[in-house]
């Protein structure tokens, strides 16, 4: 606190004048209700330099950078942009100001084109009437310029989601931004879609475009970036030249302890069949597309299958099938040698499902049930809870306090917190603690880890590696290569729907699972 | 979920704030109207509506509790269907429903006098709980939107409603329904008493009761949990095993017998009539208005509802000044628009104390660095 102080005095000793610096956040603080969301911080990026912001969920990185780009007021604090003492009340601030965000939440209107999203808010009208020809130009020499393949006349709703991104970074270059932020851009890519992201990003620095890459993978700060400031609970810890420092002190500056990278994992062999799935199919909503075509497999007990392949070759359609989310037109499901082709989702549940869903808040909590309500989620009418019908609150209260003491699930409240206001690590923290504690004889675990910090997918990983010790079988599905690749025993691909390799991790690369993935190799229906 | 601990940690005075910005506001507005119509009288007719059902004493207050009822049981099936993820815009024809069947047995059920009320409000409210029942089903089973169903099922119910009078209880001299025999007739237990000369009887107390009933169905129940994980988060309580569509049915069910209660209760009433002419009854609709403010909780129907029904009343004595009692529909309708705003108000207001609390400050800050 007292060196920023310091800093601030001597910036006005010297009148202000500090042009080394493009972005100069000086002692900010943000604070809402009792939450310190920044603390204190103090971000200083130079111009032409990639400059990573790093930090777990939680540590303040996206209120900072709302700060910056006009969404959020801070309560206290100064911002410099090119040396010059600036407010910054509205995004529309910080567009004049040469500031442009490309959200991780794309914020884009699904029902227009990439050309009339990149105008949108910016757009040349003549008589009133909308004008895009002088936009379009832009658009495409910008595109050109920077190899961001985009099709301005296409439909959101109808592009991937890299080329979205590609078409939020032309938002921020037609309005001519000069510093360009980037909120945890690779979440959503392929790893060849990131390569590619990497190179553009390299460009933009190198035109002497200044970069802020908000993240919380060291390997891709390590890769691009020239400084990195740490943030951890809303307090600035430090600024670092990455060149000169270990991912391994970084991850230590952002934890706050040692962390191990490794996932241990001993050696086991796989028991009875517990899951057997033979050929389920999952046709679209129209019925006229196979989503998963005769998928095939099996899971043992003692043994971690992880499901690879890029979002939205079948996995989503695959698990919902099977976990009863969704119907599907042909196949037979088993669990434990039982037929549960035709059960209810409770059915299965008290078979010995256990479902970590994809989508923590759309399926696996009712936001606005506090933790105790959410942690008994399928278990609410079990005798343990209810007697004639009415809720026992003590046993259900008592049942939240072990769990959250036994998963060490973090909140405002304990266990009257609103899971809302919960962070996702913890919100995924409280999944987890509620399937594996109904002791489930088949987990299926989708996209774990996705969006949680190094403190907590080290975490998960080791809960998913206990429960294969304890015989129980788990199907893991996750677009991250190296989880793939660390926790799993044995590794399925898909591809458009087909389930088309079967691996060995040991004796498999990235490289390999890469091309599978997206079809290169392969291609015959296992 | 247990609500009362709940309420110690988040003030009660923060859930309310938005409804009562909102009963401001329409005040307000209402005042500024009346300014407009006639200035001298404005003040005079704006205080005779605020103290207007404390005008007459308890008779006053008694109408107020007897008008009060099937707006507080409106409120509540429309809160309660709210609560569970469900429009229920059927009040009306569930409630009329409910109160031709009560008037039907109340005229022709011959049923020794301690049970004959029993019975016709217990199958009012059955009636009305098939016309809420039928919508449910249509949902549960092919997602027809309950909003439409509703809407058309209060068309139907008036519709048939007018037919059966016309069929089986007319009276021919004023195109209404006969008189209910005496021992249909819901008793008073004493409340007549109290307030002596008005409309008062036990439909204020099984109101009551059963804004009691739901509180605890809602909140203390497996039933009230799973209803409400539905209307929280379909998608949630899908994934949760529980079984979706039924809990559909149930909802708009209960949601249609309470609704259905509301019209046996106001209508097994001596002087009080179905008429033949068509008309969706007032009440259904006034029950989004009591559960928009009262903020779809039980409790907030309760209040709501007495609080609507007491403006109302003293707008009834405000013709004194020359107001027409209109004017009242007029101040409710700008509170029920106030209450749709009111959370977007409540954010205003907000904002505005920060940018007072920030001048502040800032000025604090020049007189330090002054000194």
């Amino acid at each position: 606190m007292k060196e920023g102080r310091m800093t601030s005095f001597l910036y006005q000793k010297t009148g202000g004048i500090h042009l080394s610096y493009i972005i100069e956040m000086n002692n900010i603080c943000k604070q809402f209700g009792t939450l310190k969301a920044n603390d204190d911080v103090t971000l200083q990026v130079k111009k032409g330099e990639i400059h990573a912001l790093l930090g777990e969920n939680g540590a303040g990185k996206s209120t900072l950078m709302s700060v910056l780009f006009g969404l959020y007021q801070p309560d206290g604090g100064e911002i410099f942009i090119k040396g010059e003492k600036v407010s910054i009340s509205n995004p529309n601030d910080a567009n004049r100001l040469g500031i442009g965000m490309v959200h991780q939440h794309f914020k884009l209107v699904e029902a227009f084109t990439a050309l009339e999203n990149i105008v949108l808010g910016a757009e040349d009208t003549k008589y009133g009437f909308l004008t895009l020809d002088k936009a379009r130009e832009k658009v495409i020499a910008l595109s050109k310029l920077y190899k961001l393949e985009v099709d301005p006349d296409a439909l959101i709703s109808e592009i991937s989601v890299g080329m979205q991104q590609r078409v939020e970074i032309l938002k921020m270059l037609y309005r001519d931004a000069e510093i360009l932020i980037f909120d945890e851009p690779t979440a959503v890519l392929t790893p060849q879609e990131i390569e590619e992201l990497m190179n553009i990003i390299r460009k933009f620095a190198r035109e002497g475009k200044s970069i802020v890459l908000i993240t919380h993978k060291l390997n891709e700060i390590k890769s691009i970036a020239n400084r990195c400031t740490v943030l951890r609970k809303g307090k600035y810890i430090g600024t670092v030249d990455v060149d000169k420092t270990t991912t391994q002190q970084m991850a230590e500056m952002m934890v706050g302890r040692k962390v191990s990278f490794t996932v241990e994992k001993g050696e086991k062999t796989p028991g009875e069949v517990i899951l057997k799935v033979e050929n389920l199919t999952v046709m679209n909503k129209a019925k006229n597309k196979a989503l998963v075509k005769h998928a095939t497999f099996e899971v043992r007990a003692g043994e971690i299958v992880g499901l690879a392949g890029i979002e939205g070759n079948g996995q989503t359609e695959l698990v919902h099938a099977i976990t009863g989310l969704r119907p599907f037109s042909e196949g037979k499901i088993t669990i434990l040698g039982v037929d549960a082709t035709r059960d209810s989702i409770r059915n299965k549940y008290e078979k010995g499902l256990g479902h970590i869903p994809e989508d923590r808040q759309k399926h696996g909590l009712i936001l606005d049930y506090n933790l105790a309500e959410n942690l008994i989620l399928q278990s609410y009418y079990l005798p343990k809870f209810q007697k004639r019908g009415f809720l026992k609150f003590d046993s259900i209260y008592l049942h939240a306090k072990e769990l959250i003491e036994r998963f060490d699930i973090r909140s405002a409240s304990g266990a009257k917190s609103s899971v809302r206001s919960m962070s996702g690590g913890n919100q995924q923290k409280a999944i987890v603690a509620r399937e594996i504690s109904r002791d489930p004889k088949l987990l299926m675990a989708v996209q774990p880890t996705r969006g949680l910090d190094v403190g907590a997918i080290e975490y998960i990983h080791k809960q998913l590696i206990r429960q294969r010790d304890e015989d129980k079988g788990i199907f893991m599905v996750s677009l991250e290569l190296d989880e793939i690749m660390d926790v799993s025993d044995r590794i399925l691909v898909m591809f458009e729907g087909a389930i088309v390799a079967e691996l060995d991790p040991k004796l498999t690369t990235v490289n390999e699972l890469g091309l599978y993935m997206s079809g290169s190799k392969g291609g015959t229906s296992h | 979920m247990n609500g009362n601990e709940e309420k110690v940690k988040h003030p009660l005075l923060e859930k309310i704030k938005p409804s009562l910005i909102a009963v401001g506001c329409g005040l307000l507005v209402g005042l500024v109207i009346m300014m407009i119509f006639n200035i001298q009288e404005a003040f005079g007719g704006f205080f005779t509506m605020l103290v207007g059902a404390l005008n007459q004493g308890t008779k006053s207050l008694g109408d107020m509790l007897y008008m009060a009822t099937p707006i507080i049981l409106t409120g509540l099936s429309v809160g309660f269907a709210f609560k569970t993820g469900l429009f229920n815009i059927g009040a009306a024809g569930q409630m009329v429903v409910g109160a031709y069947t009560a008037i039907h047995i109340g005229v022709l059920w011959n049923i020794p006098a301690p049970f004959h009320w029993i019975v016709a409000i217990l199958f009012g409210a059955l009636a009305g709980a098939l016309w809420g029942f039928v919508p449910g089903l249509l949902k549960a089973l092919s997602n027809v939107n309950e909003v439409v169903a509703t809407i058309m099922m209060n068309f139907i119910g008036m519709y048939l409603v007018m037919y059966m009078i016309k069929a089986n209880v007319l009276n021919p001299l004023d195109s209404r329904t006969l008189n209910v025999r005496d021992t249909a007739l819901l008793p008073t237990w004493g409340l007549d008493k109290i307030f002596p000369g008005s409309a008062v009887n036990i439909g204020i107390v099984v109101a009551i009761l059963v804004v009691v009933i739901i509180h605890i169905i809602l909140n203390k129940t497996t039933l009230g949990y799973q209803l409400k994980a539905t209307g929280y988060n379909k998608d949630g309580s899908l994934y949760a095993g529980i079984n979706t569509k039924r809990n559909i049915v149930i909802s708009m069910s209960i949601a249609g017998f309470l609704a259905g209660l509301a019209g046996a209760l106001y209508y097994l009433k001596l002087g009080n009539h179905l008429s033949t002419h068509a008309g969706l009854l007032p009440q259904g609709f006034d029950g989004i208005s009591v559960a928009l403010l009262g903020l779809s909780e039980p409790i907030g129907a309760l209040i709501a509802g007495l609080f609507l029904s007491y403006i109302r009343q003293g707008g009834f004595y405000m013709q004194l000044y020359e107001f027409k009692p209109e004017i009242i529909d007029i101040i409710i309708s700008t509170i029920i628009y106030f209450s749709a705003l009111a959370v977007a108000l409540q954010f205003f207001f907000r904002k505005r104390i920060q940018k007072m609390k920030e001048k502040k400050r800032k000025k604090a800050n020049e007189e330090e660095a002054k000194q």
